[in-house]
């Protein structure tokens, strides 16, 4: 322990730490910007100074080391003053169009600022001005709206070891941009964006498509249907400033939608369980002898772009399942269609996604259905979030309602679908009693649960050890990949979602709120409690038991892997440039 | 004997195959980069994506890297580069209408390249030179005690060789 003053009074604090982690333990929030707790220092914005007795220049409390004897002052008149004018500094070269800014009142510069009391601007100058990069299906890039924080960069590099952003040029001059100023499109970018979730502005946004919707949503003509993924319930409540967790907005959701002038709204759990008879079929086929080993989830579509440009040589062992949006979409432009019988081409397809890939795969051509795209258009949470509030819709006081049939009914396995090991828990609730004839009886799997980068788990099928590993992130992808391409024999089984958390930590989830930071761990998992807990309260708890499901496949599909399976819900992955490159060792910074 | 491009993509490799077996790989890259601009003359996307794939550095990374100093170049490069000193000494001397007239007669401001691909302007600090002042480099000649005129006649003179 060692001995330490903080503003005058005295402290015993642990070795070993920033005097920031050491301030924070001790309730002393110093300002700050540039720094996230999942991420390397960077020490770029200096909002963190702090005054240290006998050292010459302020410290940035982000980077510094607590010493014995050390006394800081964190909030002298002075320290006040330097901070103000760093903040007021960067303020000066960024736009002055808050309140007509996407992120008008949940910016952490306009709260800094305020925090700061900046009441008026003392500084003009020159300011920088760039185009924005709207090349891109699921982000837009707003470099006049940048501060240059790193934070994207981190966040691409070290977390999700995409690299796809950097520093470019220098000084003034500075922008953080894709490799050769490329559009974001033509990079490796894989359009998971984390970028989003952690730029403490709007220089990254989702490309939103929310003032089309209300177009088509106006549209007499179409009929509107609407799929809703099952983390967007669990996350919703917090774009209205609730806890995350406290509530779980499934009904209202749904009644909220018809508000909007949905005509049908369904259930992305339903293909949930749907993607669960077709993957657990795929993978007992392939235990048999059809087909590469380990087998690897297909449903995130971050993941998707990530194989195709990272891991080429891995694509055969992927599953060829589509992910459960396009599964639905897929449905709802055939078997609904007819069951209303409409043509497809007026019917909008619409998916409420936590995710900014999604706007990726909706926009695959090989995802199309006759044609035609299978899910037309792709809002995030933070998307329909905006939408009900613009539309004056009172979602917290909303009657709630249910699900329409028949794409609606889902049980427990296809609400987990949102939350790292869900996929591979709802699999395994029903490979094995496809397998065995038997139902497995522990169906919550605990090992596969929780936020440790790479989960590892065994069971016994039929006397047969099943080795299945879970990896969520890109970054902890990458070691996972790395284990199978060493050792093909090692797992049997491998899910993989793109994003921390998995899709509760979705690039389209509400923006962190006034008490938390974005991708904060208590708040991904009162996220995924929120699912968990819906999955124990439902009494289908099984895909297979779903009746909605056996009717699908006794009406429509035949049999999984059947014939019309392999036409509406499976499809291939080809190699894509650029290349991705992941370097072998991060550099320690 | 002037290398085929055959020749200088091999070398370049070459280079990159020892900076890979030295300790720190990573460190190499500047290196690198100067290798790779010392064989083509600037840097182009294509010769920064060989380096990303041979030696497993993002792309990003590259590209910050080669737009952060200066020494490195991204578009083709003239015959010869041309350095006006805006040193002290240079600058009391009259380095700014030496500017002007080199501009003015080649149409090309910083960092820019005669569309005929001879002259590449360039802005310097002191070339160590100051006795003759105002001087410029032309490739890695220094010419002194300038005056506009003088400036002019000398750039005229390279378009003979």
């Amino acid at each position: 322990m060692l001995n330490i003053k903080i503003n005058d009074k005295s402290y015993q604090v642990e070795a070993g730490q920033t005097i920031m982690q050491a301030a924070d333990k001790l309730g002393f929030h110093i300002p700050r910007l540039c720094y996230h707790p999942r991420l390397s220092i960077e020490g770029a914005c200096r909002v963190c100074i702090v005054e240290v007795k006998g050292m010459r220049n302020y410290i940035a409390s982000c980077a510094y080391p607590v010493s014995e004897g050390m006394e800081i002052f964190t909030n002298t008149a002075e320290i006040r003053q330097a901070r103000r004018d760093i903040v007021e500094l960067i303020l000066n070269n960024h736009p002055q169009d808050c309140h007509t800014c996407e992120r008008d009142g949940i910016c952490e510069l306009q709260r800094l600022t305020y925090a700061m009391g900046i009441r008026h601007r003392h500084f003009e100058g020159e300011r920088k001005h760039y185009e924005k990069d709207i090349s891109s299906t699921s982000v837009v890039r707003d470099p006049d709206k940048c501060i240059l924080c790193g934070r994207c960069v981190r966040i691409c590099s070290e977390v999700q070891k995409v690299n796809a952003l950097g520093h470019a040029w220098r000084g003034f001059k500075t922008v953080v941009m894709p490799a050769y100023n490329m559009p974001f499109n033509e990079s490796v970018c894989t359009t998971c964006g984390q970028c989003i979730n952690v730029c403490p502005t709007a220089a990254f946004v989702e490309k939103s498509c929310a003032q089309d919707l209300f177009k088509k949503l106006d549209n007499s003509s179409l009929v509107k249907v609407a799929q809703i993924a099952p983390s967007v319930r669990a996350a919703i409540a917090e774009a209205f400033g609730f806890e995350a967790g406290s509530h779980c907005l499934e009904k209202e959701l749904t009644a909220a939608l018809r508000k909007l002038g949905f005509d049908y709204v369904f259930d992305t759990q339903f293909s949930a369980d749907l993607t669960i008879m077709e993957e657990a079929s795929e993978f007992l086929e392939r235990l048999k002898g059809k087909g590469k080993l380990p087998m690897i989830t297909s449903c995130s579509s971050a993941w998707m772009k990530c194989l195709e440009q990272f891991y080429q040589d891995l694509i055969p062992y992927v599953s060829t399942c589509k992910s459960p949006m396009s599964m639905l979409g897929s449905l709802v432009k055939t078997y609904f269609a007819q069951k209303i019988k409409r043509d497809p081409k007026e019917i909008v397809s619409v998916a409420i996604m936590c995710c900014t890939a999604k706007k990726y795969e909706a926009a695959r051509k090989e995802l199309y259905v006759d044609g035609a795209p299978a899910v037309d258009m792709v809002v995030t949470t933070r998307e329909i979030s905006w939408m009900i509030k613009s539309a004056g819709i009172d979602l917290m006081h909303i009657k709630p309602e249910e699900f329409d049939k028949p794409l609606g009914l889902s049980s427990g396995a296809g609400t987990i679908f949102g939350v790292t090991g869900g996929v591979m828990e709802a699999a395994i609730r029903t490979a094995y009693e496809l397998y065995t004839g038997e139902p497995l009886i522990d169906i919550e799997i605990n090992d596969l649960r929780g936020f440790k980068g790479i989960k590892e788990g065994k069971l016994e099928i039929d006397g047969k050890e099943i080795r299945v590993a879970v990896a969520h992130g890109l970054g902890n992808a990458n070691e996972l990949l790395e284990m199978v391409r060493k050792d093909k024999e090692r797992f049997h089984f491998i899910e993989i979602m793109g994003c921390p958390g998995g899709c509760i930590g979705g690039g389209g989830q509400p923006y962190a709120g006034l008490n938390s930071l974005p991708l904060d761990e208590s708040c991904l998992a009162a996220r995924a409690d929120a699912l968990y807990n819906l999955d124990r309260h439902k009494t289908i708890r099984r895909s297979h038991n779903n009746p909605d499901i056996r009717r699908i496949y006794k009406e429509f599909l035949g049999k999984p892997l059947g014939e019309m399976s392999h036409k509406l819900l499976h499809t291939h992955y080809k190699p894509k440039e650029p290349k991705g490159i992941v370097p072998t060792e991060i550099q320690a910074r | 004997m002037i290398a085929t491009q055959d020749e200088k993509s091999q070398e370049l490799s070459s280079f990159m195959q020892k900076a890979k077996e030295s300790d720190h790989p990573d460190s190499q890259l500047i290196s690198i980069l100067h290798k790779a601009q010392e064989l083509y003359g600037y840097l182009d996307k294509a010769v920064m994506e060989k380096i990303a794939i041979e030696m497993n550095i993002p792309s990003a990374h590259i590209w910050g890297v080669a737009t952060f100093y200066h020494f490195f170049h991204l578009t083709p490069r003239g015959k010869f580069a041309i350095s006006v000193c805006l040193g002290t000494a240079c600058y009391v001397k009259g380095a700014e209408d030496i500017l002007k007239a080199i501009k003015d007669e080649l149409k090309i401001d910083f960092g820019q390249t005669t569309p005929d691909g001879l002259f590449t302007l360039q802005e310097t600090r002191c070339l160590g030179a100051c006795g003759l002042a105002p001087v410029i480099m032309i490739g890695d000649k220094i010419y002194g005690e300038l005056t506009p005129k003088k400036a002019v006649e000398l750039l005229r003179s390279f378009y003979k060789k």
